[in-house]
């Protein structure tokens, strides 16, 4: 709902701009209109981005439409817009598709945490990778199933059903959730795999993040996923979930920035940071990333892009904590800020 | 000459806007096809029939979407249409005429609700009542397909449910105006045979019939369309079971939740085909209705409310 009616505020705002636009595009040196589309999930903050860049740059206005991660990666293939913007790096299929080569940059990073309705339990879970898989396996159906008591020494956990709840709209969380489960139990891996949407075996679809809690509270015995970023905002309570390192980390902002830092990071940028090594990397993270041909025809949008790129992963970092998104750690901004220097 | 000429331009010009119409519905069939053409040359007419809805690995059938789309709003129409008459017959009927026009404007202020209301309604306040219903239910009717599951809230019943609530207020508008034009002399005639008042009513409903059933086929359509409060409510899980406590999906609410993220083309043109398919059923569902109108109207004497106008032009 939040998102929806910052659209809507967006677009008024932008109509209200309207008039200026066209007294000013008039003279020599107009303000440049820079259009992006894509993923849902980080459009808060980049909406504050674009915002608080254009406040020191006033010559620059950059548009970003929510549309989800596959319009964003469609809309950029088609060249309508000039950057896009994904949850999920693109494959390489997509990639050969595209008319020239598409560089990924991580702008921050998110995670997904389990929330559970559990009556009379109010210590906070613990989970790991195989027990959330064999839930949303549907092997798993009782709370005290001894796979699940075995991680909650002395928790009394009652012999309710589960009830799963999982995303029905298609979105990155689920990617991300899916891309974990998959590394850590060849089952799910077999059975369901990673996709923005998938064929799950069990339970209900909610829609968004808000269906998904919504329908966690309301109903006992049930079990969900969302955003960390969403959990956040609300005060909704989660579960933690051991990493590979054998730890049981609860999911927050440095955990999940732990998370980016355990990873080898490819000169492509595209990769899974799910399952990570490191003792307090919280297991279920993901980058979310802006996507930009390497060799744009229109340079003098291109340079503004890579200027506010550069701002972004800089001073804009300081803005994520505040909006509940996890920073990027300095060694990636290091190698994102070398990567920018091939688009030309 | 000048009139009959000003007569033609009014033909020409009001007939290019009903040739529009035509123009978009054809439009929409070609195009729908035109971006489905790669689903329907790898699935075929097993599209229609499996039931595996497999984005990872790219295996489509919408037996699920189908059944659930049919089934909910058949259901909606099953819980609608009664009340949906009682309402009509009521207020054109039996009610004081003090209370008629309020009556008649409350029922058509919830068709002007925003089904996204109608959805949060749905989630906050009517799923948890289901929820209770369907824990209270007996044991021994939990053996008959219709009750299975566990108690969800979310499901084929709160489905239904919000669907017939939306549909309600088109069918008895409808419905309510066919009455209103029933010409007096039905009920008159009625009355001099020494009819009791139900009796009469009777001879109303049984005159404006075609026109009764015209007001529950315009609800069916809406329900078949009906999305976002559907999507709320319905629990989204793609499968066919007669249970109206277990989760299921229609052909709109996949469309909407998975449109946006869908990257890949073979999705793409598979939910575009679900799209076509809704466009197919819908035709088809009007067409019928369309013959059963018309079967009805030789069969009736009098048709309704075309010989009122001829008595007024003659």
């Amino acid at each position: 709902m939040k998102l929806k009616s910052l659209v809507v505020f967006l677009a008024v705002a932008l109509a209200a701009c309207q008039p200026n636009e066209s007294k000013t595009t008039t003279a020599a040196a107009g303000p440049l209109t820079i259009n992006g589309a894509g993923a849902t999930f980080p459009n808060p903050i980049y909406s504050k981005w674009f915002d608080e860049y254009q406040k020191t740059h006033p010559n620059v206005r950059i548009n970003y439409q929510s549309i989800g991660s596959g319009g964003g990666i469609k809309q950029l293939s088609a060249q309508t817009v000039f950057f896009g913007a994904s949850d999920g790096p693109m494959t390489d299929a997509q990639l050969a598709a595209a008319p020239g080569p598409i560089l990924h940059f991580p702008t921050v990073l998110g995670g997904v945490v389990p929330v559970y309705n559990v009556e009379a339990v109010t210590a906070p879970l613990r989970f790991n990778g195989a027990v959330l898989a064999g839930i949303y396996l549907g092997t798993i159906t009782k709370w005290n199933d001894p796979a699940i008591a075995q991680l909650n020494p002395g928790v009394k956990l009652p012999a309710t059903d589960i009830a799963v709840v999982h995303r029905s709209d298609g979105s990155g969380t689920t990617y991300i959730f899916c891309d974990f489960l998959s590394k850590v139990s060849p089952d799910f891996k077999q059975k369901v795999g990673v996709s923005t949407s998938v064929n799950w075996p069990v339970g209900v679809g909610a829609k968004g993040n808000e269906g998904v809690s919504g329908l966690v509270r309301q109903t006992p015995g049930a079990i969900g996923y969302v955003e960390l970023v969403y959990a956040l905002q609300n005060k909704i309570p989660y579960g933690s979930v051991q990493n590979k390192a054998g730890q049981f980390v609860t999911a927050s902002l440095e955990s999940v920035t732990a998370a980016a830092a355990g990873v080898t990071m490819p000169d492509d940028f595209r990769v899974s940071i799910t399952n990570p090594d490191g003792a307090d990397a919280y297991p279920i993270a993901s980058f979310t990333w802006m996507l930009l041909y390497q060799h744009p025809s229109d340079h003098a949008r291109s340079a503004a892009m890579v200027d506010f790129l550069k701002w972004a992963l800089n001073d804009g970092q300081t803005f994520a904590p505040s909006l509940g998104y996890a920073p990027l750690p300095q060694p990636v901004v290091a190698k994102e800020m070398q990567a920018l220097a091939k688009i030309q | 000459m000048r009139r009959s000429s000003d007569d033609r331009k009014f033909r020409l010009g009001t007939g290019a806007f009903a040739a529009i119409v035509l123009l978009i519905v054809i439009g929409i069939g070609f195009e729908l096809t035109r971006q489905s053409m790669l689903s329907i040359a790898k699935f075929g007419l097993k599209f229609w029939t499996t039931s595996t809805w497999d984005p990872v690995s790219g295996d489509f059938g919408a037996l699920p979407f189908i059944w659930g789309t049919l089934y909910s709003a058949i259901l909606a129409l099953l819980i609608a249409t009664p009340i949906a008459l009682g309402i009509a017959i009521f207020i054109s009927e039996l009610s004081p005429r003090m209370l008629r026009t309020p009556l008649a404007y409350l029922t058509d202020l919830l068709a002007a609700i925003p089904s996204i209301v109608y959805g949060l309604w749905g989630v906050f306040v009517m799923v948890p009542f289901v929820r209770k219903l369907e824990m209270a239910t007996p044991d021994a009717l939990k053996q008959l397909p219709f009750f299975k599951g566990p108690p969800l809230g979310v499901g084929m019943l709160a489905a239904a449910l919000i669907l017939a609530v939306m549909v309600i207020p088109f069918s008895s508008s409808v419905a309510r105006e066919i009455l209103k034009n029933v010409p007096s002399t039905q009920r008159e005639a009625a009355y001099a045979l020494g009819a009791t008042r139900w009796e009469a009513i009777k001879v109303a409903i049984g005159f404006g019939k075609s026109g009764i059933i015209g007001a529950v086929m315009l609800g069916f359509g809406r329900a078949l369309g009906e999305t976002i409060a559907v999507t709320m409510v319905i629990g989204n899980s793609p499968q066919v079971t007669a249970s109206l406590f277990k989760p299921q999906y229609t052909m709109a609410a996949v469309i909407a939740n998975e449109f946006t993220e869908a990257a890949d083309e073979l999705y793409l043109h598979a939910l575009i085909e679900i799209g076509l398919l809704l466009f197919i059923i819908t035709v088809a569902v009007n067409m019928i209705s369309r013959l059963l109108i018309w079967s009805m109207k030789r069969r009736v004497v009098a048709p309704i409310v075309v010989p009122v106008i001829e008595e007024a032009t003659a």
